[in-house]
């Protein structure tokens, strides 16, 4: 992880072509919500169609507090944390007696509750957007987007952290359980409702913390972007790509996809991108239901056994 | 009879304007066995369910070693060491048989000790109970019996002090249904009480100190297995007038 995050520092280093860090930027900012997306989607076994509802409230959140107290950029962040956790407790604590396909529908609702809400938030610029000037200073870096690339590696590198930890630790043991088997967990003694509501607040704060610096990214937000359904499409699709049971599957699902999606942005359409997701999502489920990771582990136990 | 580790009174259960059960009672001393048995609909699995939590009761009252515990959720009351096997096995799919058992081990009881430790005790039970062969295996590839085997095991790691199992046994051969009855006698050496719930007779008449019958959501009759056997108003109540 150290490894990674002096590698990003020397590549602010030695790339001089602003268009790396503008991509790396969108393919990281999709690492921490496949992520966050997993971690109710994939150990929980909650699918959230909601995602895009947090991700808006993270980059409305560092909006509306960076209009009006100017305050720097990790204050932001962690404010956006901080406010998406709260509503991921909440939302949990109204959304989790719901199970499966209803579950995924009122999420669902809940980011078209937020959408409509910051449509009519004249402060932050309602329906027609807002625009965010992006500080002149850049610490050392040589440019803004080589100190936000900096940001957003940061962030993926700790979002990874946590949700590696999540995975290996007791609560990530209970959630498994949950995910397995609701009323054979809670009869284990596991507080089922406890558990869930960390999962969400947990999911919550990081897509907070991804959508934080997205205002600064891309400089204006209108809330028809921020709270786009590909978002949440793209946080689903990346972490069953990937593969779902383990914390390093969302991270190359979101390496994998977002990668392709940049590369075909460029040399194809932008709006081929769409398509490569649709149809690596159907080759997935179908083919390999439990994504890259779980090729990979498959084939490992088949040459172990021979 | 010495103090009661489960003492139950007056449970009244209703689903809308249907009564699952009406004012039953019954207790059951510390390592006692005890039989629960009646036609299906009777609200067996009813009673187990108000008992371990899954369902709240209407009326009643629940002393699980002196404490009242109706108002506790599911999971509180497996803390205290209330351990259920279900009738249809809920195994954890995604893990071994081995891991199944450290979920009761970490969350039930409360086990601190480290990973190694945990994994040592699960070993300790599926060892106690002849099934530490499979340990490795993974729950999904489970066939029917050892799946039955796994609910019992993984009741054990929560290390009760009352166990109730839900029909452990249905649908399972003669020689299975012996190897499941050896698993419960085996616990019930260790001081844990146990409630029965099973169809098959010859295995209730075998294990059982002491026998409940319940019929339509009343408790008809209780008693040694030989008085049950005897009981008119039992007869009645499973072959009809």
């Amino acid at each position: 992880m150290v490894a990674i995050f002096f590698a990003g520092l020397i590549f602010t280093g030695v790339a001089d072509n602003e268009f790396y860090f503008f991509t790396s930027y969108v393919v990281l900012q999709a690492v921490i919500m496949a992520t966050a997306w997993n971690i109710l989607g994939g150990y929980t076994g909650y699918v959230n169609f909601g995602s895009a509802g947090f991700f808006g409230v993270g980059a409305y959140t560092a909006i509306a507090l960076d209009k009006a107290f100017d305050l720097p950029l990790p204050l932001l962040i962690l404010a956006a944390a901080a406010v998406c956790g709260l509503i991921g407790l909440g939302a949990g604590y109204l959304t989790l007696r719901l199970k499966g396909v209803y579950f995924a529908i009122s999420t669902l609702a809940l980011a078209i509750v937020f959408e409509t809400v910051a449509n009519n938030w004249e402060y932050v610029g309602g329906a027609s957007g807002a625009y965010i000037l992006t500080p002149e200073d850049s610490l050392f870096f040589d440019s803004y987007i080589e100190m936000l690339f900096m940001v957003i590696l940061s962030l993926a590198i700790g979002a990874a952290v946590v949700a590696r930890y999540l995975s290996k630790s007791r609560i990530g043991r209970g959630l498994a359980a949950i995910r397995d088997d609701e009323i054979a967990a809670e009869c284990n003694g596991v507080p089922t409702l406890k558990l869930k509501l960390i999962s969400t607040s947990v999911m919550g704060a990081l897509m907070g913390v991804a959508g934080a610096p997205y205002p600064f990214f891309v400089t204006y937000v209108d809330p028809a972007s921020a709270f786009n359904l590909l978002i949440a499409i793209n946080a689903i699709a990346m972490p069953m790509i990937g593969g779902t049971a383990t914390w390093l599957g969302p991270i190359i699902g979101a390496l994998v996809v977002g990668g392709a999606q940049e590369f075909i942005t460029v040399t194809i359409s932008s709006e081929m991108n769409l398509l490569v997701v649709g149809v690596m999502l159907v080759l997935f489920i179908t083919l390999a239901p439990k994504g890259i990771v779980g090729l990979v582990q498959d084939y490992l136990k088949k040459r172990r056994a021979q | 009879m010495n103090a009661p580790v489960l003492q139950v009174t007056g449970l009244t259960k209703k689903f809308g304007g249907f009564v699952a059960l009406d004012q039953v009672s019954l207790h059951l001393g510390r390592g006692e066995r005890l039989g629960l048995i009646g036609p299906n609909g009777s609200g067996k699995t009813t009673m187990i369910n108000c008992i371990s939590g899954a369902l709240i009761n209407d009326e009643g009252s629940i002393l699980f070693e002196d404490q009242e515990i109706k108002a506790l959720s599911a999971h509180k009351r497996a803390r205290l060491g209330i351990a259920r096997s279900f009738q249809i096995p809920k195994p954890f799919k995604s893990m071994t048989v081995l891991e199944n058992l450290c979920i009761p081990l970490e969350y039930a009881a409360r086990d601190r000790a480290g990973h190694r430790h945990i994994y040592n005790q699960a070993m300790e039970v599926l060892q106690t109970i002849g099934f530490a062969g499979r340990a490795h295996d993974l729950s999904a590839d489970l066939t029917q019996v050892d799946l039955r085997k796994l609910e019992l095991a993984r009741a054990m790691a929560a290390k009760p002090t009352l166990l109730i199992s839900d029909e452990a046994m249905a649908g399972l051969s003669s020689s299975e249904v012996d190897e499941i009855l050896e698993i419960l006698l085996t616990l019930s050496e260790k001081g844990v009480a146990i409630i029965m719930i099973e169809h098959i007779m010859r295995a209730v008449m075998r294990f059982s100190h002491r026998i409940v019958v319940l019929d339509a959501g009343h408790k008809i009759a209780e008693g040694t297995p030989e008085e049950i056997v005897r009981n008119p108003d039992v007869e009645r109540a499973y072959l009809g007038e």
